[in-house]
């Protein structure tokens, strides 16, 4: 909102002296900045003011040279691991205590460091060289010796320097705006860069320096800016101008032209910097990378934790042993117990204790120095096949997912609960305008509708021929457009995260001929002919009567309406008008007055009527070319009235009145002479948001065009009228408190001051006019309540359509009343504390006593593929909320749309105005659910039933996070909760967030109605602490971006609505749809891949428990019989390939598989792959195998003449192929890729020992294994052992898994043989309904299994249920209807049963307590027939299309059809019903507190969620 | 995980190749490519593990390892061992008197003389080695002290050993050849065997004690410094260790080829045993002709010179005579052991099979219900 904010000009600061000034910027409070010119010739900037803030040259890498080794490892030291193992590496160096050669030990500390240290150099090479780039761009600095504008490089700036700015370029630090070549002093910028948003923002010349005509002179400047201290709110600047005169001037964020921000639509700017280099904003919000640990790293990282108590209890044990094994010889020591180099002799504790240390060194091993580093690489190869998917790459936008977060790619596979945005993550964000009612009329648009459905139709045309890539062909269009080609309006979704590269100007440049938010699909609308002739009627009349004088106001009242409604649509928002081929067009007719009404002179200065007969004003068109050197002068400095004495004559003249002819209408020939020889459809349109680019789009089918918009007036062009000139007195903003925006203009035509509104609904319903006393009002007023009437009832039907409705209103102000109000308006403006509230009051000063002119119904269309993606996420076990801003009827039928709620669901509302009706509800929904759903859950065991009934019974006790990741499932009910954002409010409420949670998460879909954006992270927040689930928030706009910043894992659509959403996402996808890949494939695939990994290394790292066994076998002497070279590499190089390449590749199932069956994600939500048991298990079957290990080739050369090495190098040899084997049971997909990287380790083996073993006869003490493996490889006993051993070893785990994989197979394996079947059989498979995922067998039982005792079950707690059992035996006798029923039909017993459960749902309806409540008359609803059918054609598809879940495990039957079908018309009116109590249950809503406003200034970026 | 996300940030910064610098016309499209290994989508092998599939696999593993199990059970079997403790650690055996006397100090041989029968002859070569038990060859600081250096014949190793040896390096800053605690502990029994005639005459049964080191220690690892002329001159001014009674180029002064450093017993004892019960070759019995055994059935006599005291902590000495096959000496356990697995897999075949019938085939009807 930039206009917003200007409101500070009147603000002036008390004089002070230069010398405090100085004092203070002592201080460090502010910032002073002169020109440079002043000191550019005297010696090198010595006394040049400037000279020590920072310059302009950005340095963003971390290291230099020299400074790179220290800085590099002192940052790796900070994982406490690589301290750990340098640690340990150090301590061989130790004679007493080491055990390795201590230069051998550094190797892969030395090695990982490296690894890292090349890595973190590379990257800092890149940014150097970015950097390079950068400040080797180019700028027009002024240079006081040429007296010119030179060019210099960007890091050659500094602030105080004056920089000439041109068209699309970019600027390469903060200035401060001095001169524009914009008639208006405007300079236009798009901050793409900065906050992603691709609109234009104005910016203003300063003030002082405004009317400065001719060329701006930096040679003439002498003034100093005092300005804060660099900061990165991007969205504030202070600070003040101090000419010489001793006169100051304010300077707000309006005159800041940020670094990295791209000029547009001005061909030349100049202005002073004020913050270069690091101070700008732009680089100080260039945060660095976040870290956020996955759950799976938590968890692992709680088993390294086990892995180094292990290691210190072998440690331990080793030591002991060595005491005892010492002390049992005594004082005769035997030869082989070799004294301490010094020749001391040492007592059993203490060589106990040296011995800890050494067996510490010798298990180093068990903690995985490689796994961290492993596990990096493993996530950069996932994120990069994650890139690659085709699947995840959107055409249309030319883009494709962004993982901005690489470390957190296993949490996709694990989420539990999705907390979604609706505007522009389900639906389009392409707002399309679809019908709208005029005073109380009607107008479906129904051509509009067809050509809608059109362009859809088209749209799978067009996927289904790609290669084409046509443009879409435009039918009935009023008006031909160029058509911004899709592909070019994808550059401006694409992040810009660094500010300003080359690459990004080429691509800006492409960019400055898109329009935002404008597709055909949305530009062009055919317009409704009854209402297409209303207009013309309208406008024909106007226009003779402008030609014959005669007041304006005998317009019949409903064609005044409508032309009202039409100027409403088209000058009510902030939409800025361009031309494509000229930027620098303008099209304007200008008053003197550069600004809207901002000082009490400004207002007099317009309403003097001196002023009018100087006959200014006659040439109120006048072009800006003839005005634009004649009127400006040179001075630089503004003469200001004082405020008071202008009031005051304010007071005097306001009583003249007089002011009806003031204003000529302005003949349409006027305009077409200055530069008007463009064609009107190329106007373009940029607005901040999409649905107001859709309304003024509209307007424009009515021939009713924007066709000009300037700070201070807005040009529209009617039909019959032409071009017409609205002064623009006030914009109000659009801010999410109000929801609603107003402008206050001079009505041509009426000269009349006229407040146009546009708002939600509700709260524009709430100010329409009350019924005016007078007699004259009456039949207006009884018209106006007919208005209101029916537009309300079209509103509702708008809203049952999923329409985002708007409504218009309009007010006519009198003199007085506007300038009674203007004059507190501008105190409020002006006031120093408490501003935001005093605007916000006396914006609600203005809103009030509307007259209501039509609503609008805006679509906003589902994104393709949404319902399917909702469908098969939930069927993942998903728990998907939707959080939105939008009204609760918008939202629910969306919802409905999407099929987030089903229509034979149930749904509760929850819309309560106070916090006690809030508890009271949660209560009565907790009763509710528990009574209805209480005989279901007595299906399952006893102690499903505690476990899943503890949250209801003694909630808030823990209960409620400890069972909930289990239970979870198990509670999820067909129920739909609905809850708007007051009533959230209060379940928020630290009294009431456990009811809130037990119910929410009882219930199948949440839908959060008119929420803020605090409170939707509040709700993620909540969530996620409370019930201890993976949270995963989706959105697109700034709105959710801190739901995004919260959530374990935040995604961001780069949609329509900028890039800020994005920017704080850690994954960022085109469209909606792609979640469904990206959890259900490549999150299932990431997790499983590297749970298995991770389980894998730590098994393999328990290798050196041969080493362990050993010791009994050598004193406890810390020996080892492995080679140190063999110990220390075996992880490093050994058996690191195959695990990385099955950790990238292995896909456990196959993509399709996944994506159709996706109940499989329910494998990573239970953390399936890794849990806490596995990693003992895994321990333990490691143990088993060292144990096989150790003990075959001990056996078989125990008492033999084999020495220590030549028997160590067998045992590794077989520790390799075991755990290499033992891979290979692990792995499911062996592609080449597997084979070869197995290959590739043992042929590595093989050669690295040769070579190693021939090299050098006398080196490698102590193991000198001269020969050994040349020797080994002649021995046939070395073969028999590597066959049996790791055959024995991996027996156990294999025959495990095969038994597994028949008795009871996990979901995953049913998956997995589903994959093997030929792909024909496979669809008739899945298609079919009866998939049992789960055999019976399975440990966790699905409610299948034991549905059979479900009546026993029912019976039993009809006795215990208080509230429920009256209706269960009711419904005992439906049950049984149905059952005779369904035996025709013929499903299993077991199915039937819970049919029936479920379908006792809808019977029980009216036995709620809070649906009892005044039930409407569905006739006054008018559902529309086509909605019935629609729904009906819904519930009579074969629910057995989707697979019984495994989880619910309820196929839905065909007899359950039958309730449904019955059930239908009223769920559908219970819907609505719903939508009226809460109607009117808002409407005291308005008076939302002011306190909430900060929190929703984020919001207030966007008028979407109106 | 700590830089590594900036890394994707710097990707979406600069397009890369084409598209950043092909202007604004050629903005390549950033559609990825569509090739197997990208999309994952590699021919691959998907074996999937249940008791159908893994059957075969348990039968076959059972039927190659049964039959290798026998094999070898019976080639340890073909191997004949004969083996005698002569440590005397008990009050009647013959080396009682010279075990407690023995220790390192002592410079009067003690020798004693063991008699045993052979219940079989032994036909084809027999190798004689002395085994010893709880002598922890493999402790750490045992194994490492050592001079590989000095033993291959380096001059400055010689006079200088390396830090591994102390604290058996130098004695009265003499350098000791060879150094370290291996060395120093170098087994000194002397065993000769005899055979006794039906007539009771001692007949010496000839022992070849070369060709019993490997090959690559006896011709590449170990070698005498300064050539192999005087041996005397070479180890001139080193020391003999503490332990040994004669310096080292006296090991064997009848064969210049098996003296100093390449003496074969040396050898041998350098190569530091695996397990605290080891054995080392001795010597070789060569097999004479065809026809007689090697060592034929009878009563046989040990001549030890007692050196080397084990009471102290309390080792076993003995004398083990053994023939051996292509897998080495007498050891069971590698055949029983493949009998077991194989056996064992046989087993969890059959339970497999069971199994498999039982609940495969049900499952499968469950999947497909057509």
């Amino acid at each position: 909102m930039a206009r917003r904010s200007s409101e500070d000009t009147g603000t002036v600061k008390t004089p002070e002296s230069r010398r405090q000034r100085k004092k203070r910027s002592k201080e460090n409070k502010t910032r002073t900045v002169h020109a440079n010119l002043l000191y550019d010739a005297a010696n090198k900037g010595e006394e040049n003011p400037n000279r020590h803030y920072a310059n302009n040259k950005i340095k963003t890498t971390k290291y230099t040279v020299l400074s790179f080794l220290p800085k590099n490892l002192f940052e790796q030291f900070h994982r406490f691991a690589n301290v750990y193992f340098v640690f340990i590496a150090l301590l061989n160096f130790v004679p007493v205590v080491n055990a390795f050669q201590p230069e051998l030990a550094l190797a892969p500390v030395v090695f990982i460091l490296s690894v890292t240290a090349i890595k973190d150099l590379w990257e800092d090479y890149r940014r150097h060289r970015s950097d390079k780039e950068i400040n080797h761009m180019d700028c027009l600095v002024f240079s006081r010796a040429e007296r010119r504008y030179v060019e210099k490089y960007w890091k050659e700036v500094r602030v105080g320097d004056f920089i000439r700015l041109r068209c699309n370029e970019i600027l390469p630090a903060d200035v401060l705006l001095l001169s524009s070549s914009d008639p208006d002093r405007l300079c236009h910028i798009e901050t793409a860069t900065l906050d992603g948003e691709t609109n234009l923002k104005q910016r203003q010349v300063v003030r002082s320096f405004f009317d400065l005509d001719c060329e701006f002179d930096p040679l003439k400047y002498n003034s100093i800016i005092e300005c804060e201290k660099p900061n990165n709110d991007l969205n504030r600047f202070r600070g003040y101008i101090i000419h010489r005169s001793g006169r100051r001037d304010a300077l707000y964020k309006e005159n800041l032209l940020l670094r990295g921000c791209t000029i547009r639509n001005t061909e030349e700017a100049v202005g002073i910097v004020i913050y270069a280099g690091h101070e700008t904003k732009a680089m100080l919000n260039n945060n660095g990378p976040r870290y956020k640990r996955s759950k799976l790293e938590r968890q692992m990282n709680v088993d390294v934790f086990w892995c180094v108590v292990i290691l210190l209890v072998l440690c331990l044990f080793a030591a002991v042993g060595h005491g005892l094994w010492m002390f049992q010889y005594g004082d005769k020591r035997p030869v082989f117990d070799v004294l301490s180099p010094e020749g001391t002799d040492l007592s059993p504790i203490m060589s106990a204790i040296y011995l800890f240390l050494t067996m510490i060194i010798v298990f180093q091993v068990l903690i995985p120095i490689s796994l961290f580093v492993s596990i990096e690489i493993v996530k950069i190869c996932q994120v990069y096949f994650i890139h690659q998917d085709m699947d995840l790459y959107d055409e249309e936008t030319d883009s494709h997912l962004q993982c901005r977060a690489l470390n957190i790619t296993e949490d996709l596979g694990q989420m539990q609960y999705i907390f979604s945005d609706k505007t522009g993550t389900l639906t389009e964000n392409k707002m399309v305008f679809r019908r709208c009612t005029v005073a109380g009329v009607e107008y479906s648009h129904d051509a509009n509708a067809k050509r809608l459905a059109m362009y859809q139709e088209m749209d799978s045309e067009e996927e289904e021929c790609t290669s084409h890539g046509g443009t879409l062909p435009r039918r009935d269009s009023v008006t031909s457009h160029q058509s911004a080609r899709v592909v070019l309006r994808s550059q401006s979704t694409k992040s810009h995260r660094r500010t300003g590269s080359r690459a990004e100007a080429k691509r800006a440049s492409i960019l400055s001929k898109h329009t935002a938010f404008s597709s055909p699909m949305e530009k062009d609308i055919t317009p409704d002919p009854k209402l297409l002739d209303k207009v013309n009627d309208c406008s024909s009349q106007m226009d003779f009567m402008r030609f014959h004088s005669q007041p304006m106001s005998q317009l019949p009242s409903d064609l005044s309406d409508t032309i009202d409604f039409f100027i409403a649509l088209t000058i009510c928002n902030t939409v800025v008008v361009s031309s494509p081929n000229q930027p620098r067009h303008k099209v304007r007719m200008r008053f003197e007055l550069k600004s809207p009404v901002k000082t009490i002179e400004d207002f007099i200065k317009r309403f003097t009527p001196s002023r009018l007969t100087s006959g200014s004003n006659s040439s109120s068109s006048s072009s800006l070319i003839t005005n634009r050197s004649s009127n400006k002068g040179c001075s630089s400095l503004l003469s200001s009235p004082s405020a008071e004495s202008t009031l005051t004559k304010l007071h005097e003249e306001r009583s003249c009145g007089g002011l009806e002819n003031a204003f000529s209408p302005v003949p349409p020939s006027y305009d077409g002479k200055a530069s008007w020889n463009i064609e009107e459809g190329e106007l373009r349109y940029e607005a901040e948001s999409p649905d107001e680019a859709a309304l003024v789009y509209a307007a424009r089918a009515y021939k009713c065009s924007l066709v000009g918009r300037l700070p201070d007036q807005v040009t529209v062009e009617l039909p019959h009228l032409g071009k017409l000139s609205f002064e623009l007195l006030h914009t109000l903003g659009f801010d999410s408190t109000r929801k609603r925006m107003s402008v206050v203009v001079r009505h041509p035509l009426t000269d009349q001051i006229t407040v146009y509104t546009k708002g939600a609904d509700s709260v524009i319903m709430d100010l329409i006019k009350p019924p005016n006393t007078g007699r004259k009002f009456a039949r207006g007023r009884k018209r106006q309540k007919k208005i209101v009437c029916r537009t309300q009832n079209y509103l509702n039907l708008y809203a049952a359509d999923g329409l985002r409705t708007l409504c218009i209103a309009k007010k006519i102000l009198s003199q007085e009343e506007y300038a009674c109000w203007l004059q507190r308006h501008l105190e409020a403006e002006t006031a120093i504390q408490g501003r935001e509230e005093l605007l916000f009051e006396s914006a609600l000063r203005l809103e009030t006593n509307l007259q209501l002119l039509g609503a609008t119904g805006i679509e906003d269309r589902l994104q393709d593929g949404v319902p399917e993606t909702i469908a098969s996420l939930r069927k993942a076990g998903l728990q998907i909320w939707v959080l939105t801003g939008d009204k609760q009827e918008t939202a629910v039928n969306i919802a409905y749309a999407c099929k987030l709620l089903d229509p034979e669901e149930e749904i509760l509302t929850l819309n309560a105005d106070s916090q006690e009706a809030c508890a009271l509800l949660l209560e009565e929904s907790l009763h509710y659910i528990q009574a209805k759903f209480l005989c279901s859950s007595a299906d399952q065991t006893t102690k499903a039933f505690h476990s899943s009934f503890a949250p209801f019974d003694l909630y808030p006790s823990s209960s409620l996070s400890s069972s909930s990741s289990h239970a979870a499932p198990f509670l999820v009910h067909r129920l739909g909760l609905v809850i708007d954002g007051r009533t959230l409010a209060y379940a928020l409420d630290k009294s009431l967030e456990d009811k809130f949670l037990a119910v929410a998460r009882s219930c199948r879909s949440v839908l959060c109605c008119r929420s803020t954006p605090l409170q939707k992270s509040m709700v993620v927040k909540l969530v996620r602490n409370k019930l201890k689930v993976m949270t995963l928030a989706i959105g697109d706009g700034a709105n959710d971006v801190s739901m995004i910043q919260v959530a374990d894992v935040g995604v961001g659509i780069s949609g329509q609505e900028g890039m800020q959403a994005v920017m704080a996402s850690d994954f960022a996808l085109p469209r909606f749809r792609y979640l469904q890949k990206l959890l259900l494939v490549h999150g299932h695939w990431c997790y499983s891949r590297l749970a298995n990994m991770i389980l894998y290394f730590f098994y393999k790292n328990m290798f050196v428990a041969l080493i362990f066994w050993f010791q009994f076998y050598c004193g406890f002497s810390g020996s080892a019989m492995i080679d140190q070279w063999y110990l220390i590499f075996f992880n490093l190089m050994f058996s690191a390939f195959p695990q990385l390449i099955t950790g990238t590749l292995d896909k456990d199932v196959s993509a399709e598989t996944l994506q159709q069956l996706p109940q499989l994600y329910v494998n990573g939500q239970n953390s399936e792959e890794y849990k806490p048991y596995m990693f003992w298990m895994n321990m333990i079957d490691a143990f088993y195998q060292s144990l096989i290990c150790f003990f075959i080739p001990y056996f078989a050369y125990a008492d033999s003449d084999m020495d220590l090495f030549t028997w160590g190098t067998p045992i590794t040899t077989l520790a390799l192929f075991t755990i290499l084997l033992h891979l290979g049971i692990e792995t499911k997909t062996w592609t080449w890729m597997n084979w070869l990287s197995i290959a590739f380790s043992i042929a590595l083996f093989f050669t690295v020992a040769l070579c190693y073993n021939a090299s050098c006869p006398t080196c490698y003490s102590p193991s000198n294994p001269y020969w050994t493996m040349q020797r080994l490889l002649q021995d046939p006993l070395f073969y028999l052992l590597c066959v049996i051993t790791p055959v024995a070893a991996l027996l156990p785990r294999y025959f495990y898994r095969a038994c597994q994989g028949t008795l009871f197979p996990s979901p995953v394996q049913v998956g997995r043989q589903l994959d093997k079947l030929p792909a024909d059989t496979r669809r008739n498979i899945l298609s079919l309904t009866r998939v049992k995922v789960g055999s019976p067998l399975s440990p966790k039982p699905p409610f299948l299994s034991l549905s059979k005792a479900s009546p026993k079950g029912c019976n039993k707690n009809d006795q215990r249920s208080i509230s429920g059992s009256k209706t269960l035996e009711a419904t005992q006798g439906q049950a049984d209807e149905e059952e005779d029923r369904s035996c025709l039909s013929g499903p299993t017993d077991s199915e039937m049963h819970l049919s029936d459960l479920y379908t006792l749902v809808p019977s029980e309806i009216d036995t709620l307590p809070y649906t009892k409540d005044a039930p409407q008359p569905a006739g006054e609803l008018q559902p529309p027939s086509t909605e019935v059918s629609e729904c009906l054609d819904k519930t009579l598809e074969p629910s057995d299309v989707s697979l019984s879940s495994w989880i619910t495990s309820t196929p839905l039957l065909t007899p359950a059809d039958s309730v449904q079908l019955n059930l239908l018309p009223d769920g559908a009116s219970q819907c609505v019903r719903y939508s009226r109590n809460s109607e009117d249950r808002l409407k005291p809503d308005h008076a939302v507190h002011p306190a909430h406003r900060t929190e929703q200034e984020v919001e207030q970026l966007l008028h979407t969620k109106l | 995980m700590m830089a590594s996300s900036y890394n994707a940030k710097e990707e979406d910064g600069h397009p890369s190749g084409a598209s950043g610098h092909g202007g604004p016309g050629v903005v390549k499209s950033k559609k990825p490519d569509n090739t197997a290994f990208k999309q994952q989508r590699l021919p691959a092998w998907q074996p999937i593990l249940t008791a159908g599939t893994v059957l075969p696999a348990f039968f076959v593993i059972g039927l190659i390892f049964i039959p290798i199990g026998i094999g070898l059970f019976v080639t340890s079997n073909n191997i004949k061992e004969f083996e005698i403790d002569y440590t005397g650690v008990d009050m009647d055996s013959p080396c009682y008197t010279c075990a407690k006397n023995s220790s390192w100090n002592n410079t009067t041989p003690c020798t004693c003389s063991v008699d045993f029968t052979l219940e079989q002859p032994f036909e084809s070569n027999v190798f004689m080695y002395y085994g010893l038990s709880n002598f922890y060859q493999n402790h750490r600081r045992y194994v490492k002290s050592r001079d590989d250096s000095q033993l291959n014949g380096g001059r400055s190793a010689l006079m200088e050993p390396s830090k591994e040896c102390e604290p058996y390096r130098k004695t009265d800053g003499v350098p000791i050849a060879p150094c370290g605690a291996i060395a120093n502990s170098l087994f000194n029994d002397t065993l000769e065997l005899f055979h006794i005639d039906s007539n009771g005459s001692r007949n010496a049964i000839p022992l070849v004690k070369k060709g019993i080191a490997w090959w690559t220690d006896k011709h590449v690892k170990f070698r005498n410094p300064g050539g192999n002329n005087n041996l005397t001159l070479a180890f001139q001014g080193t020391a003999k260790p503490v332990n040994w009674r004669k310096p080292v180029y006296e090991l064997d002064p009848s064969d210049p080829e098996n003296n100093g450093f390449i003496n074969e017993d040396f050898i041998v004892w350098m190569r530091t045993a695996a397990l605290p019960t080891f054995r080392k070759l001795y010597r070789i019995i060569q097999k004479k002709s065809s026809t007689t055994p090697t060592l034929p059935s009878g009563k046989y006599t040990l001549d030890i010179t007692y050196n080397y005291p084990v009471l102290s902590f309390d080792g076993r000495k003995r004398m083990i005579l053994s023939t051996i096959s292509w897998m080495g000496g007498k050891n069971p356990f590698l055949g029983i052991a493949y009998i077991t697995v194989g056996s064992i897999c046989f087993f969890l075949g059959v339970v497999l099979l069971i199994i498999h019938y039982k609940y495969d085939t049900r499952n499968n009807s469950a999947d497909i219900p057509n």
